[in-house]
């Protein structure tokens, strides 16, 4: 069943692009004919489906909550991930712990399932860090807000990788992978092309996992390119595909796929996550100004968390008070999540000068003895209040 | 034998070297530097004695040899990029002002990004258009870039070991216009420590070429030289001008220039790129903060025009020359 593509924006007519899919929307297994990608989750016990199950809901939540906290202003700005649970927690599942990961700063679901701290995964929306957590302690490096720089990052890594020799060995603890994660709207920037081109002549350990969620901001994805966005890594040399973004096992066995060609030395793989932004671009967006409420319903009766309870229900392997406890889990999440973010203060004033540089730079030693004086001889005086009055 | 003559380009070249040599982490990226040399030959020689992988001829996209080497700096990498020409800089500047400056910024010091821009860079050579240019101004305005320009052969060959060892990106800019002017270059000497608050640190600190004392002549890269023809010349006419290195757009010395300038009182500033706020506005602005009851005239700046750089035929109308040194001196002292 592949009636999902013709929800969307893109230009090709569903029955005419070819899609990975192991799962309908009704939760009921899909059989494919060559098993190249049912074999990838047929050891998936109950429980691992649980795992995943769990991780998406909670992914969910975290969202939930967010724009709520955004609603109430201690968030300045949230990128929702609504809606794309399985294309983030379905691949996040099939890495190994030393694969690194270059999220662009919608990829809450990844960053969960990598055991990132979720208050601080927040500290960037809320204005207290730029960044907020430590890329090599979970392995996934920071958010990057400027649409696609991070895919050369991405790449780059990978090349070292190389030079570490850390690719074909053979040894599963020892081969690594880079997944750079990026959008539709980001397959137009200059940098992900020349990602491409540099992975390409390298046979570069990368997996580019590009999240078709149909829209960039206001955008559909007929602006960004007049051919399935998959078929662009083609184009490079990269072995390309499309996956039905909205379903965790088709994803999980597609990167499963991606990251043993990776390990292997066999080089990049470009994957098209098909998938849908139930939610705003951000908290600042509207999207009743561009886009059909029925289209919305569509994608709405495609739910990728429903389609994995459909599946778990089918299977055998849902149960009461499992699921009664993702939810209290679930609810812990809020309770931890709302008071961390409101417990997240503003840092020290001359924090402001601190790490522009890894040395002594003058300039900033120079500016932060002048703010530290200026601060000193104008604290609880009322100085600045009287000024701008003053003006 | 470790004192040599060499042109400034082949102490860039024997500095790569001792790079390489010296660390497994080091590596050389860019486009036609492998088999050719690179078009200037500065890496001339290079990938054949370290090989392809530390000497990496890349496809020809400037913003994928920054960004891939940003990627390579936070796996443990040092990488040197070149940027073939000054105006081929360009697609570059998103990821070097984006991302490699505030990298170390934004993750809270977590994650350095220790990577060499070198650019050969400015004019003199009857180049055709983008092959003449002085963009520092516009990396010395962003915060996370450390700028810098040598003028004589010994110092590219410490300045260039310093940046790679530096854990800050370093835009190194090359006076291609003085690339073949020879100096001695001492190659035992050792790789400058960076930031140790002494004179020693070429990435930092200015340098007085020639002291004197009726006059400040201020200069980096390509106009060392000019300011110090001009300098020659005023002697003649019994003026004495001293002459201050910078070596470095960022950080400036400003201590440096202004302890000459307090002797001095009057001072000129010289550089190729355009003066409208390029880093002699960014001196002379600092100079009348600080010492601004020793000046006894205004701080002139002699440089390139706010026009595009122009045809080869024009350029030497365009570049600060020795005369145009001298009529500044004479303005100043006019005063």
């Amino acid at each position: 069943m592949s009636d999902q593509v013709t929800g969307g924006s893109d230009v090709a007519p569903a029955d005419v692009v070819p899609l990975v899919q192991l799962v309908t929307p009704t939760g009921e297994r899909v059989h494919e004919p060559d098993n190249r990608y049912a074999a990838r989750v047929a050891h998936l016990t109950g429980d691992d489906l649980r795992a995943m199950y769990r991780d998406m809901v909670l992914t969910r939540r975290f969202d939930d909550e967010a724009t709520a906290l955004q609603r109430q202003g201690e968030l300045g700005l949230y990128a929702q991930s609504a809606g794309q649970e399985a294309a983030q927690v379905g691949p996040a599942h099939a890495l190994a712990a030393q694969d690194m990961v270059f999220p662009s700063y919608r990829e809450h679901g990844i960053l969960h399932v990598r055991g990132v701290d979720p208050v601080d995964r927040l500290k960037l929306y809320r204005g207290v860090d730029h960044g907020g957590w430590d890329p090599a302690e979970h392995n996934v490096h920071l958010y990057t807000l400027v649409i696609g720089s991070h895919v050369l990052h991405a790449t780059g890594y990978a090349m070292g990788i190389q030079r570490d020799g850390a690719v074909g060995t053979g040894d599963p603890d020892r081969d690594t992978a880079v997944v750079a994660c990026f959008g539709d709207g980001a397959t137009s920037q200059g940098d992900v092309n020349e990602a491409l081109v540099f992975a390409a002549v390298n046979d570069a350990p990368v997996v580019f996992w590009c999240q078709n969620n149909q829209w960039a901001i206001s955008e559909p994805t007929t602006r960004q390119s007049s051919v399935p966005l998959y078929r662009r890594g083609e184009g490079f040399g990269v072995p390309s595909l499309r996956v039905d973004g909205n379903d965790a096992l088709a994803c999980y066995a597609v990167m499963a796929e991606a990251l043993e060609r990776a390990h292997a030395g066999h080089g990049p793989t470009f994957v098209e996550a098909y998938t849908y932004r139930m939610g705003a671009h951000t908290t600042s967006d509207d999207p009743t100004r561009y886009r059909e409420r029925a289209e919305e319903e569509y994608w709405r009766q495609r739910d990728p968390i429903d389609r994995l309870a459909a599946l778990l229900r089918a299977e055998g392997h849902w149960d009461a008070d499992w699921a009664a406890g993702v939810d209290a889990e679930a609810d812990a999440l809020g309770e931890t999540l709302r008071a961390g973010v409101r417990a997240l203060d503003a840092p020290p004033t001359t924090s402001m000068f601190e790490n522009v540089y890894a040395t002594e730079h003058a300039q900033v030693g120079t500016e932060r003895r002048w703010f530290t004086d200026y601060e000193a001889e104008t604290a609880g005086t009322g100085q600045h209040d009287t000024e701008e009055t003053a003006r | 034998m470790s004192t040599q003559t060499m042109p400034l380009a082949k102490a860039i070249t024997a500095g790569l070297r001792a790079a390489l040599d010296a660390d497994d982490s080091v590596m050389l990226m860019g486009e036609d530097i492998g088999r050719l040399g690179g078009v200037f030959r500065v890496t001339d020689g290079l990938q054949k004695d370290f090989g392809e992988h530390r000497v990496v001829d890349t496809p020809l996209a400037e913003s994928g040899i920054v960004g891939t080497a940003i990627g390579l700096a936070m796996r443990g990498y040092r990488p040197v990029c070149e940027i073939q020409f000054d105006g081929f800089v360009f697609p570059a500047y998103d990821q070097i002002t984006t991302q490699l400056s505030k990298m170390h910024y934004r993750s809270g010091g977590r994650v350095q990004v220790p990577v060499v821009i070198r650019i050969p860079y400015g004019g003199g050579i009857g180049a055709v258009e983008h092959h003449s240019e002085s963009p520092e101004a516009l990396f010395a305005h962003t915060a996370g870039l450390r700028v810098v320009s040598p003028a004589t052969p010994q110092d590219a060959y410490d300045m260039i070991r310093a940046a790679v060892v530096s854990p800050d990106p370093v835009i190194f800019l090359e006076p291609k216009g003085r690339y073949w002017t020879k100096g001695e270059v001492d190659l035992d000497s050792p790789v400058p420590a960076l930031s140790d608050g002494g004179t020693s640190d070429p990435l930092g600190t200015a340098r007085v070429v020639r002291p004197g004392t009726d006059v400040t002549l201020v200069a980096y890269g390509p106009t060392v030289a000019t300011v110090l023809s001009a300098a020659e010349a005023l002697a003649a006419e019994g003026t004495s001008a001293e002459v201050v290195d910078l070596r470095s757009v960022s950080p400036l010395d400003v201590p440096t220039v202004a302890d000459s300038v307090r002797r001095t009182g009057r001072c000129v500033v010289v550089h190729e790129a355009p003066t409208f706020l390029g880093s002699g506005a960014e001196l002379a602005a600092r100079l009348s903060e600080v010492c601004f009851y020793s000046l006894e005239s205004p701080v002139l700046r002699v440089g390139g025009y706010h026009a595009p750089y122009p045809v080869a035929k024009l350029e030497h109308e365009y570049l600060p020359s020795v005369d145009r040194v001298l009529d500044a001196v004479d303005r100043a002292l006019a005063h």
